[in-house]
């Protein structure tokens, strides 16, 4: 193994004839970039010409109509009066001119690369359950286990459903199913795409807190609309002192935890996964950060922030499957709880 | 007053560092405890070790959560500054 030293010698010194041309990085534009919205998908930049599919935008403007059109007419400048913003309040969004100059936003229902995320991996996991059924469909589940993808699936679709729903739910889990399992692997797929770092993985979906808000909701819907009477019992009229409901303090503090824990499901599947992705991010621009301070520096960092990456990868998968896990685990408890006493 | 506005503004940045920090510092605290209890419920009735694991790992997310709130107000305040 002693050649291996000689190797990496000359590779080393071979590199420290290459001249360092270092643009310095802008971490905003950077972090944000990856990690925001966009109306293209910016796949790589090549001899600094930016490859990107251009995804279609949509727009209805009150004064003149329905627009469709690519967003690749919107990097020379304005199209049909409406052109990207670079003001402070609609940085990056399409917007047009108003009679006074001022900026309007006209409605606006692009595909833009989060949605394209949204609609791509929303195919697969159909894909995924549709494969999986149609091997029930040709097999008898009792004479024989499913190998391969099927076998995979079943395997995680019984956890869920058993871990998970039933233990938490009780005896009417089959109508909170469909729901529950849904969200799990929605949470888990969007949450492994947005780890795949190239094209058509890598939109940071579930770090959008306007997804995670909607799953909240869906959860909300989900134990409020079908909550048992004995449920809204206990929030409006506890059975506890009566100096402790008559000033409406615990059905106040009912109330309000009755919107906290959905808005703590919220915040944490956001937080996890956006957090995981600025810190790879951060790791990665290391690299491009440490390049103005020599050869030498540069390789020794990028050595270890590589390194300390595929860790943090790891970790994310971890990440990936637990917040999916608890974001399910919470849902059914709630709606467990909201049907208790059936 | 401008030099009290700039150093307005940096304090701002400073106490959302450390807000952040604190955060760490209370999610580390919080996973810990659970780490431990864990371990020592599991060493006292091993046929149960599954059962704490589980436990352990979704107390361990729901702490988190909170702290991951604490760090998200800090970027926040460092960004609209």
């Amino acid at each position: 193994m002693r050649w291996l030293r000689y190797i990496v010698a000359v590779l080393l010194a071979a590199l420290a004839s290459v001249p360092m041309r270092a643009e310095d990085l802008d971490m905003n534009e950077y972090l944000f970039g990856h990690v925001g919205d966009s109306y293209e998908w910016h796949i790589t930049t090549v001899k600094g010409h930016p490859v990107s599919i251009p995804l279609p935008v949509i727009v209805h403007s009150k004064t003149t109509g329905w627009h469709v059109f690519s967003s690749r007419h919107l990097e020379e400048g304005p199209y049909e009066g409406f052109y990207i913003s670079d003001s402070e309040k609609n940085s990056g969004k399409i917007v047009e001119r108003g009679p006074s100059g001022e900026e309007i936003r006209p409605l606006d229902i692009s595909i833009t690369k989060n949605v394209a995320g949204l609609m791509f991996n929303s195919l697969l996991l159909v894909l995924l359950v549709l494969f999986t059924a149609r091997w029930y469909k040709k097999h008898d589940a009792r004479e024989e286990a499913p190998k391969g993808l099927a076998g995979v699936m079943e395997m995680m679709i019984t956890m869920v459903e058993d871990d998970i729903i039933k233990e938490c739910i009780g005896k009417e889990y089959k109508r909170y199913s469909p729901y529950l399992l849904t969200a799990f692997f929605f949470i888990f797929i969007n949450n492994l795409m947005g780890i795949i770092p190239f094209f058509p993985g890598g939109a940071n979906i579930t770090g959008n807190i306007a997804v995670t808000f909607v799953l909240a909701m869906c959860t909300f819907l989900a134990v409020n609309l079908f909550g048992n009477k004995h449920y809204y019992k206990e929030i409006i009229w506890p059975d506890v002192p009566l100096f402790l409901k008559a000033i409406p303090l615990m059905p106040v503090i009912e109330i309000i935890g009755l919107f906290t824990k959905p808005f703590s499901l919220m915040i944490r599947l956001f937080a996890n996964i956006l957090a995981g992705h600025v810190m790879l991010l951060g790791v990665v621009a290391v690299v491009f950060l440490t390049a103005k301070l020599g050869v030498g520096m540069n390789a020794g960092l990028s050595a270890i922030s590589v390194l300390f990456g595929v860790f943090l990868d790891i970790l994310e998968l971890l990440v990936a499957f637990l917040q999916a896990y608890v974001f399910t685990m919470l849902s059914a408890v709630f709606i467990g709880l909201s049907r208790q006493g059936d | 007053m401008i030099l009290q506005a700039a150093a307005g503004a940096a304090l701002g940045k400073a106490g959302a560092a450390i807000g952040a920090g604190i955060a760490a510092i209370a999610a580390a605290i919080g996973i810990g405890k659970i780490g431990a209890a864990s371990l020592e419920a599991g060493a006292r009735q091993p046929e149960q070790a599954g059962h704490y694991r589980l436990t352990a790992i979704i107390i361990g997310a729901l702490v988190e959560g909170a702290c991951l709130f604490a760090i998200l107000v800090g970027l926040l305040v460092v960004l609209n500054n």
